[in-house]
């Protein structure tokens, strides 16, 4: 994590006076406290919850119990199933309406655009009911297609993309029709390679969203064919007669640890990809 | 271009619209619509077909004191989480804007959480939050202090929620901000220095304005988060005690799947609907509007 | 218009499915379950499934864990409503009602065809049977069933000097001894916890009938809410908190409560004996187990979940669900099972098998849950069950965190309630 994730020239940056540093250093210590807390607790014996002692024996067996008593392997795997469906899929059908918006004459198309562009508000999980409903009806309960069909036109993708292949100049396309290239082929050859940051950025926004989503899965998932990582989670910290912390502790790390360690590992990226997705 | 290129191109560009349409149809046009039409039909008793009833389930709801303490709590959560979040936010990216021992690692601590599922989020927070066992009150104790129920007493719970959320949410909105803020050209911070301003005017009168933009935008996602995510209640409260932490889109999941009451949800929900397009209204006009200026 | 449509759609979805499900030779059963997913639960019962399979080749049986009873219905349900039902499921006893009215299931006396069968149907605890019976029915077989039972912490009676031996036997009793550990701990621990999220309903169950008192009508068209026996219930439990100061302020939550009598914050708790296992696994002092206290009489609500046969199913697939259930409550599987799991054996043929007659005397605690069972009532049971259960529990929970009183809350309740159920009063 060095200093250089924003590109910002000393010039421009400011000392601060001793004091915001500080509360800088208290607020930042005060955020990451409860994932710290996740962790001592996670790798200590339950004894130690909330006694804090340096000496305290470390132990995995909670992660071992969490393991063994939930099938979260089951889980990684159709959450990995369903990320990876939800994002390609979206590309597609983002990508395909984005290049209609952007470069072909449709009769009305700004308030077709406007309509799509509702979906930003009324988005599946508020629809809860008549979309399990049209879910029921077409045979998705209980299936990853299910969870993640509702997603796949995106109005949030279409827009960028839109955006993004509005900025690319005419005349690539002009020369790649010259050499004979077809409607698709254009836009596999030239609009696509240089969308690329915008599917870069759209991509890591829409992995988080689902990978993290809770409410829709829930709701059209029946078992643990189809249930993703956050409904397992759920169903595993809810249970009919209590609660062991430690474990909880253990899965609730397990669950996020995949995102967590890519976000690590790629913060630069994750942080431009929320902004390029979130500021025109 | 003649007349028929144009209409092969206008038919080439509907078959490009084709998947999403259809997708967006069925998702989000057709439930919309048969929301609205359920909210205007009682079911039928015991295998009696449906009636139409008119506005009767909206009277139903309004009578329903269950619902207005839910939308008052609804109100009150988005007023603690928004303005509270939103200054965090802008607070958290003042400070890493500036130069600052470790600032990578302060930004990283800020924006973590938001890459959390809420629920992960909340099993974490059950933990300071149980009483008598949890971290908050056993610090609490350890100062002399006696212990609050946090999730159960019904006048702290949802403050104990909108905290959550409020950690959960600042670091998002806190990089909007810090862009914003990157992109304000340095010459306005330097001619502020020759002349003398202090940094608090040069914060009201120029960057504060200068962030306007943000700002709204900010606030409309802000907004529409404080309704649609209700994912940290099936953990913490499940809306008690006695409604005290219920929200609307928990409330229409009750009402669906505790209740089976189907027609009392699309009642509901066609409630929010319409809140939601009142945020919609104020981001196609106003917020629009202005960045277009800016 | 659009119910139609999706009637059409189910149909024939159904019928695909159903031609899919004819063509095999084996039955096909699946059955949903209520665990929370993982532990010794979902183990035990893989195991029963393997055994019955083994014994049974023609039939194969599926189980669904689909998280806790509210959870499981929930997904039964959808399940149902996707053309894709279950052939039996084992849901929340209390689900009848619901079952009922979406006809989903069927009455076990209409599969019944031998005597030996009937003989079956009438072997079970009638404590049990009560949650499962309708017009002189039987739809629910018990299987995973609890009561609510007393946890107290002898290290913690001792210490306060109190007869570690003796857990209290009547209300005023218990607020006492509460009472006296508080004090006697400097406030470092509380008397007694009873837990109240999750359930609320079903604690202050047990509170109406220890004073004399049933909730609801046998045929769940009608509620007793605002009774005065009801009223004095309610104020008992809130006076635990607000007179003896025995019990925190607010409500106490169902999830972590076994997390504080483990680690010793109350003396003593109430819970579901399903909690019996794991305190024995987790508890590093001595702990007992009693019936709860009385006020005028012992009382508990019985709970947890009974096998349903599902009415969508073939007439074969109910003979294979019928044969798979007989199987599962047969004295030495229910006996296995209510060793390994801590719920009860459901027959009085159970608890003669010696397996069982060798547990209970080595471990005591485990016949507490079927002793109290002569003391047992059905669980809170009626149509329009979520919304009357919520209105109770809302109650409840109000008057705990003081901000209704009991009589003002249980009649704001009743109204609910009454409206709830307005369309089913006779």
């Amino acid at each position: 994590m060095s200093t250089s994730s924003f590109p910002v020239s000393p010039r421009r940056t400011l000392a601060l006076p001793r004091l915001e540093t500080l509360a800088a250093w208290l607020l930042a210590v005060i955020w990451i406290f409860p994932l710290l807390y996740a962790v001592w607790a996670a790798i200590h014996p339950p004894a130690y919850m909330v006694r804090f002692d340096l000496l305290a024996p470390l132990t995995l067996d909670n992660f071992t119990n969490a393991w063994a008593q939930a099938p979260f392997a089951r889980d990684y795997l159709n959450t990995f199933a369903l990320v990876t469906g939800v994002v390609l899929a979206q590309f597609v059908v983002c990508t395909l309406a984005a290049f209609a918006f952007a470069r072909f004459p449709i009769p009305g198309k700004n308030l077709l655009f406007m309509l799509v562009l509702i979906q930003l508000f009324v988005f599946p999980e508020v629809l809860i009911v008549e979309n399990y409903r049209i879910a029921s009806e077409l045979g998705l309960i209980n299936t990853i297609t299910g969870i993640g069909l509702p997603y796949v036109a995106s109005a949030f993708g279409i827009f960028l993309l839109r955006q993004t292949f509005k900025t690319i100049p005419r005349e690539l396309e002009d020369a790649a029709r010259i050499e004979g290239c077809g409607w698709l082929e254009i836009l596999w050859k030239v609009y696509v390679p240089l969308a690329k940051p915008t599917y870069l950025a759209y991509g890591l926004v829409s992995i988080s969203h689902h990978w993290n989503n809770f409410l829709w899965p829930l709701v059209v998932t029946n078992s643990v064919e189809s249930r993703p990582l956050t409904v397992g989670l759920g169903v595993f910290s809810a249970p009919e007669t209590g609660v062991n912390w430690a474990t909880v502790s253990a899965a609730t790390l397990l669950s996020i640890a995949p995102l967590l360690v890519a976000f690590l590992l790629f913060q630069r990226q994750f942080v431009q990809s929320f902004l390029r997705a979130g500021i025109r | 271009m003649n007349l028929n290129a144009h209409r092969t191109m206008q038919l080439y560009g509907a078959l490009l619209l084709l998947p999403a349409a259809l997708l967006l149809t069925a998702f989000a046009y057709l439930p919309t619509v048969t929301t609205v039409i359920n909210s205007l039909f009682l079911p039928g008793f015991r295998g009696e077909p449906a009636a139409f009833v008119g506005l009767d389930n909206y009277r139903v709801l309004m009578d329903d004191p269950t619902f207005w303490k839910v939308a008052r709590n609804n109100l009150l959560y988005a007023l603690g989480t928004v303005p509270t979040s939103m200054a965090l936010a802008l607070g958290m990216a003042l400070l890493v804007n500036a130069r600052l021992p470790g600032r990578g690692l302060v930004r990283m601590a800020y924006f973590t959480p938001t890459i959390l599922p809420m629920i992960a989020a909340a099993n974490i927070w059950m933990f300071f939050y149980a009483p008598q066992i949890g971290l908050f009150n056993k610090l609490l104790g350890a100062l002399g202090f006696a212990g609050v129920n946090w999730l159960g007493d019904p006048g702290v719970a949802l403050g104990s929620v909108i905290v959550m959320s409020v950690w959960k949410e600042a670091g998002f909105f806190m990089i909007f901000y810090l862009a914003a803020l990157q992109a304000i050209p340095p010459e306005l911070k330097e001619a502020a220095d020759l002349e003398g301003t202090s940094r608090r005017s040069f914060f009201w009168r120029v960057t504060f304005p200068l962030l306007m933009p943000t700002t709204l935008f900010v606030l409309i996602n802000a907004l529409i988060n404080a309704v649609r995510v209700v994912d940290h209640l099936f953990i913490l409260t499940k809306g008690g005690p006695n409604n005290a932490t219920n929200l609307l889109l928990y409330y229409v999941y009750e009402n669906a799947f505790s209740f089976f009451d189907r027609t009392m949800a699309a009642t509901i929900t066609v409630v929010i609907l319409l809140v939601l397009a009142v945020v919609a209204t104020l981001k196609f006009t106003i917020l629009d509007r202005r960045t277009h200026y800016q | 218009m659009s119910s139609q449509f999706s009637f059409a759609m189910t149909a024939i979805a159904a019928a695909l499915l159903g031609a899919g499900h004819a063509s095999a030779n084996s039955v096909d059963l699946t059955m949903y379950y209520p665990v929370s997913v993982g532990g010794a639960l979902t183990e035990v019962v893989d195991n029963l499934v393997e055994e019955f399979e083994s014994e049974h080749p023609d039939i194969n049986v599926e189980a669904i864990y689909a998280g806790n009873y509210d959870d499981t219905r929930v997904r039964a349900m959808s399940a149902m409503e996707a053309g894709d039902t279950p052939q039996l499921s084992v849901l929340f006893s209390i689900d009848l009602y619901e079952l009922i009215e979406q006809n989903a299931i069927v009455a076990f006396d209409d599969l019944i065809e031998t005597e030996e069968e009937q003989a079956w149907l009438e072997s079970f605890y009638p404590g049990l049977m009560e949650n499962g019976q309708l017009d002189g029915k039987t739809y629910g077989i018990p299987f995973q069933r609890s009561t609510i039972v007393l946890f107290w912490n002898k290290d913690a009676f001792e210490a306060a000097g109190l007869d570690p031996e003796t857990p209290p036997e009547n209300w005023e009793e218990m607020a006492e001894m509460a009472a006296t550990v508080r004090e006697a701990s400097n406030g470092e621990q509380w008397g007694v916890m009873v837990p109240s999220t999750g359930y609320p309903y079903w604690m202050f169950q047990a509170f109406a009938f220890q004073n004399g008192h049933r909730l609801m009508s046998d045929d769940g068209t009608e509620v007793y809410f605002d009774d005065p026996a009801a009223v004095e219930a309610l104020e008992y439990w809130v006076s635990l908190a607000t007179e003896h100061n025995a019990m925190p302020d607010g409500t106490i939550e169902w999830g972590t409560l076994r997390q504080n009598f483990i680690e010793q914050s109350t003396a003593m708790m109430w819970h579901t004996t399903g909690n019996l296992t794991a305190v024995r696994n987790e508890a590093n002092f001595d702990f007992g187990v009693a019936m709860l206290p009385m006020k005028t009489q012992r009382g508990s609500p019985t709970g947890g979940g009974n096998f349903y046969i599902f009415e969508d199913a073939s007439e074969e697939e109910q003979r294979a669900a019928m044969t798979f259930i007989r199987w599962m409550t047969a004295p030495e599987r229910a006996a296995a099972w209510s060793i390994e799991t801590g719920y009860m054996g459901v027959s009085p043929a159970a608890y003669d098998t010696d397996a069982l007659q060798r547990y209970v005397a080595e471990f005591a605690p485990a016949a507490v849950a079927r002793d109290q069972l002569e003391h047992g009532t059905a669980e809170l049971s009626t149509y329009q069950g979520g919304r009357v259960r919520r209105a109770l529990d809302n109650a409840v929970q109000a008057a705990l965190t003081g901000q209704m009183s009991p009589a003002e809350a249980l009649s704001q309740a009743q109204r609910e309630a009454d409206a709830a159920l307005r369309r089913y009063a006779q």
